[in-house]
């Protein structure tokens, strides 16, 4: 599904991304931990789009297309979901209106006939479900004065609505308290199935009990240092970061 | 002020052209003739070269070319029932008005009104004394006190500049009664691709407890140079709401003043300017405390694209008299090129002590990280920046409590900024 090669990526001056390799086939999940500043936004940033960051050199992979060359809408209609460590508030724009818009305009790239209001406000229902979040929240400008929890909730909601091939969840657990913890990581378990995958980036163990990963990535320093299964996670959990820049070090 | 004025070819023009009556009018002459039009040292004009445009675009010897014009359909405001007076090249067509007279007196404008050039200073500018000394048509609309007007009144501003250019002075005085209210729409329009110029000066009298909502709709894609300046006197316990929508033209200036002159007042000044090409727009406004325990509200926000050009300046005087003073003020402006420019300045002067003012102005772009934001849910570009700036517009577009107005004014923003969600 993703195949990431020597992936290096720069903003202005700094290089961030050193020669990032990453596989990630349909089904599976993969988590990434690794201390802060290491780059694991930068990498959701840039499978995502994002402009301000430049690559340098490595190709990425996705469902046998060039994802580096599409769009950041490009990327979301063939199926790429980002849910934002740090989600934007957009004042005057309801969650509600912008999704309509959203799904909509993924439905008519994707060759499906737009949804109309009732059809809309039926799945927008399910969803909401999905994830126990308020309509009145959704009636609100997207994101502004929503608490921390709440914003992350709207991205697990947003995931839900664009129905991603490969969703990439950048500490969508900070900020949720510990019952919001496990009603969002079920939502996000009830839109897993065999042919898409999920990247979650986390620091916590906490999270990855419900979230069951297949594999576990430690990023340092722009680079995956360290994979494997979801033990590697407990031994984090256990011993930090250390250990591995001591054997980063001595390699 | 004893500044020397270099006569002008295009003053002498101006000055040649008007032959006032005395009173007045010659007053205004006078005023005129001594002030001189704004050069570009003048405070007052300084980002905006009114003169230099007027120069370069008209020939103040000639007058105006006649009009065919037999329909105005198109400039009409879909769905608001309104008293409608129209005016072509500055004068009043009767022939495509529509108004009754049940609940308000509609009347050609004298000069002998009470109040007539009382709030709208000769004395000082110059574009206003041209006003004063030159208009040749316009009316007075009074409301009765106690008396529900339920149309507004629409003035149409129409130039027809199929023949040739087209220069229009129009004077209108209004007053509502006591307890009162009334809605006042101005909207300017063009047929014909030579230039126009208006210079259009409304004096207005609230009297205690009464309501006025102005509108003024400027999209103009003629070759539109216009001054507009509107003065209001507001009694006790008096209602203003204003807005002023502007889209197009070549060089809009809008002077707005509001007199609070008693207590218990509310004042809303509401303004939304969303400007590409070259077009350049000046709102100048003023609200002036007098009394005490009133309140003001002022919002300006503006879009700039292409080579346009905005222009704010919004002044706030708090007199020694006007204790528990509310006065709030805020301008925000989004550059879309870096060809387009917005000049911002408030000026607060505030001699009471026991007030709460406030004023912000910003000058920003696109929050790009919210047009990505909107991208990676697939949503194009092009939609994210209209969604972004249609909610940056609406807060001001949702202040029209008008239901068909403010659709009307919707359908002009949502064309303008290519809304299609
Ligand atoms: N716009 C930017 N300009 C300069 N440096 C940047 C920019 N964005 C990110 N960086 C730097 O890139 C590095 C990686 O940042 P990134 O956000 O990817 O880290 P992270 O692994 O997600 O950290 P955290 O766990 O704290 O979220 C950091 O040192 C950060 O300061
Ligand atoms: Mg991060």
């Amino acid at each position: 599904m993703l195949s990431i090669k020597n992936l290096h990526a720069k903003i202005e001056d700094n290089q961030i991304l050193n020669g990032l390799n990453l596989e990630v086939r349909p089904g599976e999940v993969h988590a990434i931990m690794g201390p802060n500043g290491s780059g694991k936004s930068t990498l959701a940033s840039v499978l995502a789009g994002r402009e301000e960051f430049e690559v340098t050199d490595g190709t990425v992979d996705y469902l046998g297309k060039n994802l580096l060359e599409l769009d950041p809408e490009e990327r979301a209609r063939e199926g790429i979901f980002l849910a934002f460590q740090y989600p934007v508030e957009i004042p005057g724009v309801s969650t509600i209106n912008f999704m309509k818009t959203a799904v909509n305009q993924v439905r008519e790239a994707r060759g499906q006939e737009p949804l109309d209001a009732v059809s809309f406000l039926g799945v927008m229902k399910e969803k909401m479900k999905l994830v126990e979040i308020d309509q009145s929240l959704l009636n609100r400008s997207l994101n502004e004065g929503f608490s921390g929890g709440e914003k992350k909730r709207n991205e697990i909601f947003q995931m839900a609505m664009l129905e991603p091939k490969l969703a990439i969840l950048d500490e969508t657990d900070s900020g949720l308290d510990i019952d919001a913890l496990r009603i969002v990581a079920n939502g996000v378990n009830k839109l897993r199935n065999k042919n898409n995958s999920i990247i979650v980036v986390t620091h916590y163990q906490r999270l990855l009990e419900y979230i069951v990963p297949d594999f576990v990535h430690v990023l340092y320093k722009g680079k995956i240092v360290k994979s494997g299964t979801k033990e590697l996670a407990l031994e984090l959990e256990a011993k930090g970061y250390d250990w591995i820049k001591d054997e980063v070090a001595l390699a | 002020m004893n500044t020397v004025v270099e006569t002008t070819p295009i003053l002498s023009d101006i000055l040649g052209s008007l032959k006032p009556e005395p009173g007045l009018k010659t007053d205004a002459f006078n005023s005129l003739e001594k002030m001189g039009l704004p050069s570009n040292k003048s405070e007052e004009y300084k980002f905006t070269p009114i003169t230099r445009a007027l120069e370069k675009n008209f020939n103040f010897a000639n007058s105006n070319p006649q009009s065919e014009l037999n329909t105005i359909d198109k400039f009409a405001i879909a769905d608001v029932d309104a008293h409608t007076l129209v005016f072509v090249n500055g004068i009043f067509s009767e022939t495509l008005s529509r108004y009754n007279q049940t609940d308000l007196q509609i009347k050609p404008i004298t000069g002998l009104e009470p109040g007539f050039g009382t709030l709208a200073d000769y004395k000082t500018d110059a574009l206003v004394a041209w006003n004063t000394a030159a208009w040749s048509s316009g009316f007075s609309i009074e409301v009765n006190p106690n008396t529900t007007v339920n149309k507004p009144v629409v003035f149409h501003y129409i130039h027809d500049t199929t023949k040739a250019e087209v220069k229009s002075f129009i004077r209108n005085i209004i007053r509502v009664g006591k307890s009162s209210n009334l809605t006042i729409i101005e909207k300017q329009d063009t047929v014909g691709e030579q230039p126009g110029f208006s210079n259009i000066v409304t004096e207005g009298f609230v009297e205690e407890n009464a309501a006025l909502s102005l509108f003024s709709l400027q999209a103009d894609n003629g070759k539109r140079f216009h001054f507009g300046q509107t003065a209001i006197m507001q009694a006790h316990s008096s209602r203003v709401n204003s807005f002023t929508l502007t889209l197009d033209g070549k060089l809009i200036r809008n002077n707005l003043q509001l007199i609070l002159d008693g207590e218990g007042i509310e004042s809303h000044m509401n303004g939304l300017y969303i400007l590409h090409g070259d077009t350049i727009a000046d709102n100048h406004t003023v609200v002036d405390h007098r009394k005490p325990n009133s309140n003001s509200n002022e919002l300006y926000k503006g879009v700039m694209e292409d080579n346009s050009k905005g222009i704010f300046n919004g002044k706030i005087y708090v007199r020694p008299d006007a204790q528990k003073t509310n006065a709030f003020q805020s301008n925000r402006n989004i550059l879309l090129s870096d060809g387009a420019t917005v000049n911002t300045k408030p000026q607060l002067e505030i001699w009471a002590d026991d007030v709460k003012c406030s004023h912000g102005c910003t000058t920003g772009q696109l929050d790009e990280e919210a047009l990505f934001y909107l991208q990676t849910r697939g949503i194009r570009k092009e939609t994210a920046r209209a969604m972004m700036l249609y909610a940056f517009a609406g807060e001001v577009l949702n202040t029209i409590a008008i239901e068909p107005l403010k659709n009307y004014v919707d359908a002009l923003i949502s064309e303008r900024l290519h809304k299609n969600f």
